[in-house]
C-alpha cells in the first residue's frame, strides 16, 4: 500500500539518477551561462533588475552576474556560492571557478553514464586536484627579494587581469594606477583605504590616482575655500540639537517665556560645544552627522571649514590618512589627536566640486578618480579595478606568480595526465577526465576570441610536452606564444583557489543522490 | 429505514463477524446522523475487504490476536455511536466526515510503510561510501549533508510515523552524537521484518516482546565482543583513529586524519579525565568561508566574530585584563515608567552635566579596576565609544551571550551586570588578544588566546563555501561526540558492520533455544541486523548478498567477530587491521533506541487524522 504523504504538501523529492541529472544540468547551465565572458575576448552580459527602476548593469564579472540571478536549482546555487566566495577571498577568477566546476561535472556526467560510481569519480578527482596543485607549486616564480622585478610582476598581473575587462583599452594606465595604489598599502589587504570616486564625463583614460584624499562633499557657505597647513578634527557627534540622552526626559513648561529660556539654554549649549571644538585650535572640522545652520554659522565665524554628513567609510578613511582620531567628546582638547594635512582646497572634477586634502601625513590611503562616458561604464570600470586591486593585494602577501594565457591549465593537465597513466583501477578514468576539464579552460578562452580552439589546444599540448615550456595562447595574434615574452602573468593564489574550490564544489554536487525540496515558505498576505 | 434497523444491524454484525480483525473502512466515512442511510444490503457489498483479513486473523498460529481484533470491532461501533438506556443514539466521535481514520492491521501496515520510506531515504547515506542529500529549505537555502539527524530535521516531514523516526534520529544525536543514520536504517529493517510477521498473523505485541528479548541478547553480546581500549593524554592515537572512522563517511574524509586529531585535541583540552566527563559546551566550533579545509585549526582560546568598537583602537593587546560586562555604555533606562520633567533652564543644565558624568563614570570605573579590554554584550553610545578610545581602553560591543559565557570561562573572569560591581578580581585574563582580517572584504575576527583557564577551545573551520563549512561543522560535532563517548567509556566495538553481523549470529542462535511465538520475532530481529552490513556493502558497490554471506560464514567459521565489510577496498575483512572502530555505547544505544521506536510503532492500531482545512 502506498503511503499517502510522507512529506508536506508541495515538498518534492528527487532520487538517485534523476537527482544527479537535475544537479548536473543545473550546474552546467550556470557554467555555460558565464562561459562566454571568459578571457580577454569574453563578451559582456546585460542584467536588468526586477525592481521598479529596471536598472541595468553591463558586466563580465562572473560573481556580479551570478549574484543577480534568481536561481531555483540547488546545485546551481552551490556554484553561485563558490563564485561569491572566490570574489570575497581573492577577488578575481570568479568566472573561471564556475566554468571549471561546470566542466568537472560535465566530465563526471559522462563517467556516470559509463557506470562508474560517483564515489570512484570523487576519489579520482581528489587525487588529480592534489597532483595539479603540486604541479603548479613546482612551477611558481617568486620575485620577493627583488622589488624592481616584483613590481614588474605586479604590473603584469594587473594587465592580465584588466585585459579581460572593460578597461582593456587603457590597461597599462589602469594597471599602473592599481599597482601604485596597492604598493601604498604596504602589505595590508585592507582595500577600504583605497577610495574609488566615480564621476561621469570625460573618457576612461582621464582617470587618475590622487595621492591625497578626496571627499565628495561641499564646503559650507561663507567658509574658507582653501586652507594651508590644516589641522583637522574628525568627529562623530550630533551637531543638530544635542539631545538629552537620559531616558524619559522631556520638557514640560507652563509659559511661553520658559520655552524661550530653554531654547536659549539649548542654543547656549550648542554654542559652548562649538567653542569647545574651536578650542582645539583647528581650522577644519569634519563631522559624520549633520551640522545645522546655527553651528555652521558659528564655525564660519571662527574661520573654520566645517564639513557635514561625511559617510562612515569616508570618516574612517579620513582619520586613517590624516592620522587624527575620531572624536565624540570635546572636553580635553590637549589630548585629542588632530589630523594634519598641507592643503585643503575645493577642486572641480567635471561639474562637481569636491574637497581635496593633499599632503596628508599617512601615505597609506589614496583615491582613484574614475572618469567615463556613462554610469554603466563607470560601474563596470569600478568592478574591474576592484578585481585588479584584490588580486594585487593578495599577491603582495603571497608573492608567488604563474604565467597566464592557459599556461597553468596546460601544466596541470600534463601532470594529471601522467598521474592517470600511473594509476591502476577505475579511478584513472576520473583523473583523465579531470585533465580534460582543465584543458577546456584554454579552449574556451580561444573559442571566445574566435580562434580555432581545437587546433590551438593541440599545438599547445604538443608544446607543453617539452620540459619547461612557457607556451600559452596569445589571443591577440591568435597563435601559441611565449608567455614570458608577452608578459602575461597570474597570481598563484588565485589559480590555487580556483582549482581547490571548483574541485570541492564538484565533489559536493557529485555526492548528492537525493534532492528534497521543502515547500516554499508562505508569504503573508499584506493586502 | 429507521433507528431500529441500525440497532439490528449492529447486533447482526457482532454475531456474524465475531472474530474479525479488520473493520469496515467505509463505515467510518458514513454520516452517523441521520443514521438510517445504511442498509444491510450495502454492507454485504463489502465483504471482500473483510474476508481478506479474516484469513489472516484466523489462519495465524493460534494466538490471542483474534480475540483482540474482536474487541476492537465492537469498540469501533461503540466509539462512533453509543446508546443510552432508552436506546437513543448519541455520538461520541463527532464529524466523522472530516477525519480520516485507519485501524487495525491496516494502520500497522501504513505505519510500517511510512517508517520504511524514511529509512529508505537514509539507507544510501550509510557508511564511508554513502551519498549525500541535498535539501532545499523553505527559504531556498541549500544544505548538503549525509548526517542522518540533519537530513530528517530539514525534511519537512508530515507523516506522524515519519516524525517518530525523526525523533529517533534526534535522540541518538543528543545522546551519542553519532550513528544517527544507522539507527534509522536499523529501525526501518526491524519494521520491514515485522511486516512479514504480521502477515503470518503474529500479534504485534508478541513481535514487540520478541524484539525486546532479542535486543537484550544483542546488547549483552556487544558487551562480550567489545574491547577495552587504552589511551592516555600522551597516547591519543587510538582516539584519533576512532574519530577518523566517524569522519570517513563525511565529505571531509579527504582530511579526516587532521580533523580527527584536531577534534581529539580539543576534547582532551576540555576533558575532565578524573571524572571521565567532557563538557562539549566548552568547545566552540566557528567557521568562516574562504581559504581551504587544510587551514582549519584549533585555537586554544576563543574566537569572536566581532571587531573593536572603534576603528582606531589597538588591534593587539598583550596580557589583557578583560572586563566582561552585560550593561550598555548608555544612560540608564530604569524599568519603571518615569518621566523627568524639565521646566527650568537650571534643570536643563544639570541634566546635561549629569549625562556627561554618567559616561565619564562608566569609563572611569572600568579604568580604575585595571581593565585593558572591555567586552560588552550591548551597544555603546557614540560619546562613550570615543571616551573609551580616548582613555586608551579598547572595547568590543554586541558580543553574544553564549560567547560571553565562554570568554568568562576561558579567561577566568566573571560576568559583571553593573558597573558598580566591577572589581579587579572579576577581570578575566588572556595572554594575547588580537584582531585578524580575512579576504578582500572587511571581515575581521577577534582572537582571545593564552587564556588564564585553558579549558575552552575553539575549532576554527575554513572551507570553500558555506555549505562545506556547515557540513564540516556537523562532521566535527560528530567526531567530538565520539571522542567524548570514548572518554566516558573506553569500550569499543569494531565497525564496518562486523558488530551487527556478530550480533545477528548470536541472536539467531539464541532464537532456536526460545520456545513460543517470540522465536519468530527474535529470528526476524537477527535478519534485521543484517540490513546494516547489507546497506554498507550496497553503498560501496559490492554485491550485498554475496558479501554478507561470505563475511558471515567467515565469522562463524573462524569464530572471529571482527570480520566486516571491506568498504574502502583495502583487501582485508578484519576490522582490527583496518582500524575501524565505533564506540560500544553508541552501538548499544542504536539497538536500544531502534527497538523501542519499533515497539511503539507496532503498538499503534488506530490512527485518526483530522482533515486539512
Amino acid at each position: 500500500m502506498a503511503i499517502e504523504r510522507l512529506l508536506k504538501d508541495e515538498a518534492t523529492e528527487e532520487k538517485g539518477e534523476r537527482a544527479r541529472m537535475a544537479s548536473f544540468i543545473g550546474a552546467m547551465a550556470i557554467a555555460d551561462l558565464v562561459k562566454t565572458t571568459l578571457g580577454p575576448k569574453g563578451m559582456d552580459k546585460i542584467l536588468q533588475s526586477t525592481d521598479r527602476g529596471r536598472s541595468l548593469t553591463v558586466t563580465n564579472d562572473g560573481a556580479t552576474i551570478l549574484k543577480s540571478l534568481h536561481i531555483d536549482n540547488p546545485a546551481a546555487k552551490v556554484l553561485v556560492d563558490i563564485s561569491k566566495v572566490q570574489d570575497d577571498e581573492v577577488g578575481d577568477g570568479t568566472t573561471s571557478v564556475v566554468v571549471l566546476a561546470g566542466e568537472l561535472l560535465r566530465e563526471a556526467e559522462k563517467l556516470t553514464m559509463a557506470k562508474i560510481h560517483p564515489m570512484t569519480i570523487i576519489a579520482g578527482y581528489r587525487m588529480a586536484a592534489e597532483c595539479a596543485r603540486n604541479a603548479l607549486l613546482q612551477r611558481t616564480m617568486d620575485n620577493k627579494q627583488d622589488p624592481e622585478k616584483f613590481r614588474e610582476d605586479l604590473m603584469k598581473i594587473a594587465i592580465t587581469t584588466l585585459s579581460s575587462k572593460i578597461l582593456s583599452q587603457d590597461k597599462e594606465h589602469f594597471a599602473k594606477l592599481a599597482v601604485d595604489a596597492v604598493m601604498r598599502l604596504k602589505g595590508s589587504t585592507n582595500l577600504e583605504a583605497i577610495q574609488i570616486i566615480k564621476k561621469a564625463g570625460g573618457s576612461l583614460s582621464d582617470s587618475f590616482l590622487d595621492e591625497g584624499f578626496i571627499l565628495d562633499k561641499k564646503i559650507g557657505i561663507g567658509q574658507p575655500k582653501r586652507i594651508e597647513n590644516a589641522k583637522i578634527l574628525v568627529a562623530n557627534t550630533a551637531m543638530d540639537t544635542d539631545k538629552v540622552k537620559i531616558y524619559g526626559a522631556r520638557v514640560r513648561v507652563d509659559s511661553m517665556a520658559k520655552v524661550a529660556q530653554i531654547e536659549a539654554a539649548e542654543k547656549e549649549k550648542m554654542r559652548e560645544k562649538v567653542q569647545k571644538i574651536v578650542a582645539h585650535g583647528i581650522n577644519c572640522f569634519v563631522n559624520r552627522q549633520l551640522i545645522y545652520n546655527f553651528p555652521e554659522e558659528l564655525f564660519a565665524d571662527a574661520g573654520i571649514l566645517a564639513i557635514e554628513h561625511a559617510d562612515f567609510d569616508g570618516i574612517e578613511r579620513l582619520a586613517l590618512v590624516t592620522g587624527g582620531e575620531i572624536a565624540s567628546t570635546f572636553d580635553n582638547p590637549e589630548s585629542v589627536k588632530l589630523g594634519h594635512c598641507k592643503l585643503i582646497e575645493e577642486i572641480m572634477i567635471g561639474e562637481d566640486k569636491l574637497i581635496h586634502f593633499s599632503g596628508v601625513e599617512m601615505g597609506q590611503a589614496c583615491t582613484i578618480v574614475l572618469r567615463g562616458a556613462s554610469s554603466h561604464v563607470l560601474d563596470e570600470a569600478e568592478r574591474s579595478l576592484h578585481d585588479a586591486l584584490c588580486v594585487l593585494s593578495q599577491t603582495v602577501n603571497d608573492t608567488r606568480v604563474l604565467f597566464g594565457g592557459g599556461w597553468p591549465e596546460m601544466v596541470m593537465a600534463r601532470q594529471v595526465d601522467e598521474l592517470a597513466r600511473r594509476t591502476p583501477g577505475k579511478k584513472s578514468h576520473a583523473i583523465e577526465a579531470f585533465s580534460r576539464a582543465l584543458q577546456i579552460i584554454p579552449t574556451i578562452i580561444a573559442g571566445n576570441a574566435g580562434l580555432d580552439s581545437a587546433e590551438l589546444i593541440s599545438q599547445l599540448r604538443a608544446e607543453h610536452h617539452k620540459e619547461n615550456s612557457k607556451a600559452g595562447i596569445d589571443v591577440i595574434t591568435g597563435n601559441v606564444g611565449d608567455m614570458e615574452k608577452l608578459g602575461i602573468s597570474e597570481s598563484f593564489k588565485v589559480k590555487q583557489a580556483v582549482l581547490l574550490s571548483a574541485t570541492e564544489a564538484a565533489e559536493m554536487i557529485l555526492r548528492v543522490d537525493e534532492i528534497i525540496t521543502c515547500a516554499p515558505r508562505k508569504r503573508e498576505d499584506r493586502m | 429505514m429507521n433507528l431500529n434497523l441500525r440497532t439490528d444491524f449492529t447486533i447482526s454484525t457482532r454475531h456474524k463477524y465475531n472474530g474479525f480483525h479488520c473493520a469496515l473502512p467505509s463505515l467510518l466515512k458514513l454520516p452517523i446522523s441521520p443514521l438510517p442511510r445504511f442498509s444491510p444490503a450495502h454492507f454485504f457489498q463489502n465483504p471482500p475487504v473483510l474476508s481478506l483479513s479474516l484469513s489472516a486473523a484466523s489462519g495465524g498460529c493460534g494466538i490471542r490476536g483474534g480475540g483482540g481484533g474482536c474487541d476492537l470491532q465492537k469498540g469501533e461501533v461503540a466509539m462512533a455511536l453509543a446508546f443510552d438506556e432508552y436506546g437513543r443514539p448519541f455520538i461520541i466521535l463527532r464529524e466523522q466526515e472530516h477525519k480520516t481514520r485507519l485501524r487495525g492491521l491496516e494502520a500497522q501496515k501504513a505505519n510500517i510503510a511510512a517508517g520504511k520510506a524514511v529509512a529508505r531515504i537514509l539507507r544510501t547515506s550509510l557508511g564511508p561510501k554513502g551519498m549525500d542529500k541535498m535539501l532545499q529549505s523553505p527559504d531556498g537555502d541549500v544544505i548538503i549533508t549525509n548526517d542522518g539527524a540533519t537530513i530528517l530535521e530539514q525534511m519537512d516531514v508530515d507523516n506522524q510515523i515519519a516524525k517518530l523516526m525523526v525523533e529517533l534520529s534526534r535522540s541518538q544525536d543528543y545522546e551519542i552524537g553519532d550513528g544517527t543514520t544507522g539507527v534509522v536504517v536499523l529501525a526501518g529493517a526491524l519494521l520491514e521484518q515485522s511486516e512479514k510477521l504480521l502477515e503470518r498473523g503474529i500479534h504485534p505485541i508478541r513481535i514487540a516482546e520478541g524484539y525486546e528479548m532479542a535486543s537484550r541478547i544483542a546488547w549483552d553480546h556487544l558487551e562480550q565482543i567489545s574491547q577495552k581500549f587504552e589511551f592516555s593524554v600522551t597516547n591519543i592515537e587510538p582516539l584519533v583513529q576512532t574519530c577518523s572512522t566517524t569522519l570517513s563517511s563525511k565529505i571531509v574524509s579527504r582530511r579526516k586524519r587532521d580533523l580527527a586529531a584536531i577534534a581529539v585535541e580539543a576534547v582532551l583540552a576540555v576533558a575532565d579525565l578524573e571524572r571521565r566527563d567532557v563538557n562539549l559546551d566548552l568547545i566552540k566550533v566557528e567557521g568562516k568561508v574562504g581559504g581551504k579545509l587544510e587551514d582549519t585549526e584549533l585555537v586554544h582560546g576563543i574566537i569572536v566574530d566581532k571587531d573593536m568598537s572603534h576603528p582606531q583602537m589597538p588591534k593587539r593587546i598583550e596580557d589583557a585584563k578583560i572586563a566582561i560586562l552585560t550593561c550598555p555604555f548608555e544612560p540608564p533606562k530604569p524599568k519603571t515608567k518615569h518621566k523627568v520633567d524639565i521646566d527650568t533652564v537650571e534643570k536643563f543644565q544639570t541634566l546635561r552635566q549629569q549625562e556627561q558624568k554618567y559616561f565619564d563614570d562608566m569609563v572611569q570605573k572600568c579604568k580604575d579596576v585595571g581593565a585593558t579590554l572591555v567586552i560588552c554584550q550591548w551597544g555603546f553610545d557614540d560619546e562613550a565609544n570615543h571616551l573609551l578610545m580616548h582613555r586608551n581602553l579598547p572595547a568590543v560591543r554586541w558580543v553574544g551571550g553564549v560567547e560571553l559565557e565562554l570568554i568568562a570561562i576561558a579567561t577566568g573572569g566573571r560576568i559583571v551586570p553593573r558597573f558598580q560591581e566591577l572589581t579587579p578580581e572579576k577581570l578575566g585574563r588572556a595572554g594575547i588578544v588580537r584582531e585578524k582580517s580575512f579576504g578582500t572584504t572587511k571581515d575581521r575576527m577577534l582572537y582571545i588566546e593564552q587564556c588564564a583557564n585553558s579549558r575552552a577551545v575553539t575549532i576554527f573551520i575554513r572551507g570553500g563555501n558555506k555549505m562545506m563549512i556547515e557540513e564540516t561543522k556537523r562532521s566535527i560535532h560528530d567526531a567530538l561526540c565520539v571522542a567524548r563517548n570514548l572518554i566516558r567509556n573506553n569500550s569499543i566495538v569494531y565497525g564496518g558492520g562486523s558488530a551487527e553481523i556478530s550480533c545477528s549470529v548470536a541472536v539467531e542462535a539464541a532464537a532456536d533455544r526460545h520456545p513460543g511465538v517470540e522465536q519468530y520475532a527474535i529470528r526476524a530481529f537477527a535478519e534485521a541486523l543484517d540490513a546494516i552490513p547489507m546497506a554498507l556493502a550496497e553503498n560501496s558497490g559490492l554485491q550485498p548478498i554475496d558479501t554478507l554471506t561470505a563475511v558471515k560464514s567467515q565469522q562463524v567459521k573462524e569464530n572471529n567477530p571482527y570480520c566486516g565489510i571491506d568498504c574502502n577496498d583495502v583487501g582485508t575483512n578484519d576490522m582490527r587491521e583496518q582500524d575501524v572502530f565505533e564506540t560500544l555505547i553508541g552501538k548499544q544505544q542504536q539497538i536500544l533506541l531502534a527497538t523501542q521506536v519499533v515497539k511503539m510503532i507496532l503498538k499503534i492500531d488506530d490512527v485518526i487524522t483530522p482533515s486539512d482545512y
